[in-house]
């Protein structure tokens, strides 16, 4: 990710507020703001704290780096089942969780749901050839089906619970399968079922230790990544007949 | 407790990982096969990316192979001749596979062509092998019966480049072992495995080796072309998970010599016999999931390169 282009995703969502905020409306902050996966990830919780200048409501989204997401429908040809149809999605968050203060329906005008793109089904799809819209709209509500199914896109919002007035607070939690990259965390005041504040936040998922290590090794060298991989197994398969030559 | 595969980016559960290496370890000493085509299903049943699966499957038969391949020349069940000749077809063919594989992916129909060649594959082979061992046991069974002709001769004993194979007592063309290995060699990295349940019938019924030395063979071969296909896959698809290839294999060495001790005691009918009944219960698997309707008519490929 070039600093420009982090640039212009941490503000380019608040270029969009229709009305001058208070810079101070709106802190928040996450308790950290990267995910380091070691070997025994098994999925990471994190703290979203935060305070608003007075009763509201709050709203977090957190979108995983874009990617092009293809996706196939399967269909029935000469009695067997094979993938018939397909339509390519361009930049396409790869993790997407929303987090809020009450039922977003009760908070948030669809109009400002959809400009804020809050919600899963308010993402932006964009097919990469011309697809007839309603197919865009099947396709895109089965992407939707499918990544949450894999845990990518959040079944459910989460909840963020008000201490007071003021105070808001809200656990966030990633699967161990998490795509690794710039992830960024938005979120937005509410008031009168719009918009009215904003911020965004960084936070980054990395491979650290061995499995960085590995990781970097097999894409930067893979020729001798692969050689070394084969050279190990030959070791170990010669290793473990060893105890039983004799036998 | 459970581990990050670096390359699959999931975590799988330890324990799950060496006891699916070891079931496999054995089988693969049982039968002389390499048992990729139980272990890549398997694994993208518990959630590895299918390219990392055929990949890593790949990596991780090199070592069972070799443990296996140890054990059976200890008791001289190997003949290196007709390993290496099958092996020169086996590393033409896999070059061939591995750019049949990425073209089949470029269409979105790899799972589909992978699918397809094991029902097709595993359904006749299995069904062959199966009439073939209960004819042979019912031969056995009354001794009066009608005996095999010791030697049938067909236009395969015509072709030049007679070659004499002495640990298999065969007199053969050298293209007959060159052009199984190339066939095996396609099919095996189209299908992300060593090709050893294709190999071992085609070296039984096709070319009439010994079934003492088949397993033997057919496992030196499947070290090579294993090799070939782990070093393509991390070279053009950066998909072979060494930490997960490495856990299976401590499982699946150990496993692999309990399984070559067991192999050693059943008869060779009665071994066809049980490698029949595997196969066809893994076809008529495959075959249900084709045309059952899916769960799911909508699957997500991610496109990692741009």
């Amino acid at each position: 990710v070039t600093p420009r282009r982090l640039a212009v995703a941490l503000l380019g969502p608040l270029a969009f507020l229709p009305t001058p905020v208070r810079a101070d409306a709106l802190i928040a902050d996450l308790s950290s703001h990267s995910i380091a996966i070691t070997t025994g990830f098994t999925g990471a919780s994190m703290v979203l704290f935060g305070a608003t200048d007075g009763p509201a409501d709050v709203v977090a989204v957190v979108r995983g780096p874009e990617r092009d997401v293809t996706i196939w429908r399967k269909d029935k040809i000469a009695g067997i089942w094979a993938n018939e149809e397909s339509v390519t999605f361009a930049d396409m968050p790869s993790f997407y969780a929303v987090a809020a203060s009450r039922p977003l329906g009760d908070i948030l005008s669809p109009a400002s749901a959809a400009l804020y793109k809050i919600g899963a089904g308010n993402l932006k799809f964009e097919p990469r050839s011309s697809v007839a819209p309603d197919r865009v709209r099947l396709f895109a509500d089965a992407l939707v089906e499918t990544e949450k199914r894999a845990g990518m896109f959040s079944p459910s919002q989460e909840k963020i619970a008000f201490l007071g007035d003021r105070l808001f607070r809200a656990t966030i939690n990633f699967p161990a399968n998490i795509p690794t990259g710039a992830y960024l965390v938005e979120i937005f005041l509410i008031r009168d079922k719009d918009v009215v504040g904003g911020q965004t936040t960084p936070l980054i998922v990395s491979k650290v230790g061995v499995d960085a290590a590995v990781f970097d090794f097999a894409h930067g060298q893979s020729l001798a990544y692969g050689t070394i991989a084969v050279v190990m197994a030959v070791m170990a398969g010669w290793l473990a007949s060893l105890p039983f030559r004799n036998t | 407790m459970d581990v990050y595969l670096p390359i699959a980016e999931v975590s799988q559960n330890i324990i799950v990982l060496l006891g699916l290496g070891a079931g496999i370890g054995f089988l693969s000493g049982v039968f002389g096969v390499g048992g990729g085509f139980l272990l890549t299903p398997l694994l993208i049943l518990i959630g590895v990316p299918p390219a990392v699966a055929v990949a890593s499957s790949a990596n991780q038969l090199v070592g069972a192979s070799v443990s296996g391949v140890l054990a059976h020349w200890r008791r001289g069940h190997v003949d290196f001749k007709m390993g290496f000749t099958l092996l020169l077809g086996g590393i033409a063919g896999s070059i061939g596979g591995v750019w049949l594989f990425t073209l089949f992916a470029r269409l979105g129909q790899i799972e589909l062509v992978i699918s397809l060649c094991y029902v097709v594959l595993l359904g006749v082979l299995g069904f062959m092998m199966g009439i073939e061992s209960i004819r042979t046991f019912l031969r056995q069974r009354r001794p009066g019966g009608a005996r095999r002709r010791l030697h049938r001769h067909t236009w395969m004993h015509g072709l030049p480049l007679k070659t004499r194979y002495r640990k298999s007592q065969l007199y053969i063309s050298a293209l007959l072992p060159v052009g199984l290995g190339f066939a095996v060699g396609v099919l095996s990295a189209v299908m992300g495995i060593g090709g050893g349940f294709l190999m071992v019938p085609a070296m039984i019924y096709t070319l009439g080796m010994p079934t003492s030395m088949v397993p033997g063979t057919s496992l030196l071969q499947i070290i090579f072309v294993a090799a070939n296909v782990t070093i393509l896959q991390a070279f053009t698809n950066h998909t072979v998970d060494a930490v997960l290839a490495m856990l299976l294999l401590v499982g699946g060495v150990i496993g692999a010599q309990f399984g070559t001790r067991f192999g050693t005691r059943l008869r060779g009918e009665q071994l066809r016999f049980l490698l029949a009944l595997l196969v066809l219960i893994v076809a008529a698997k495959l075959a249900r999931d084709l045309t059952l309707h899916p769960a799911d008519l909508f699957a997500i490929q991610t496109d990692t390169k741009v």
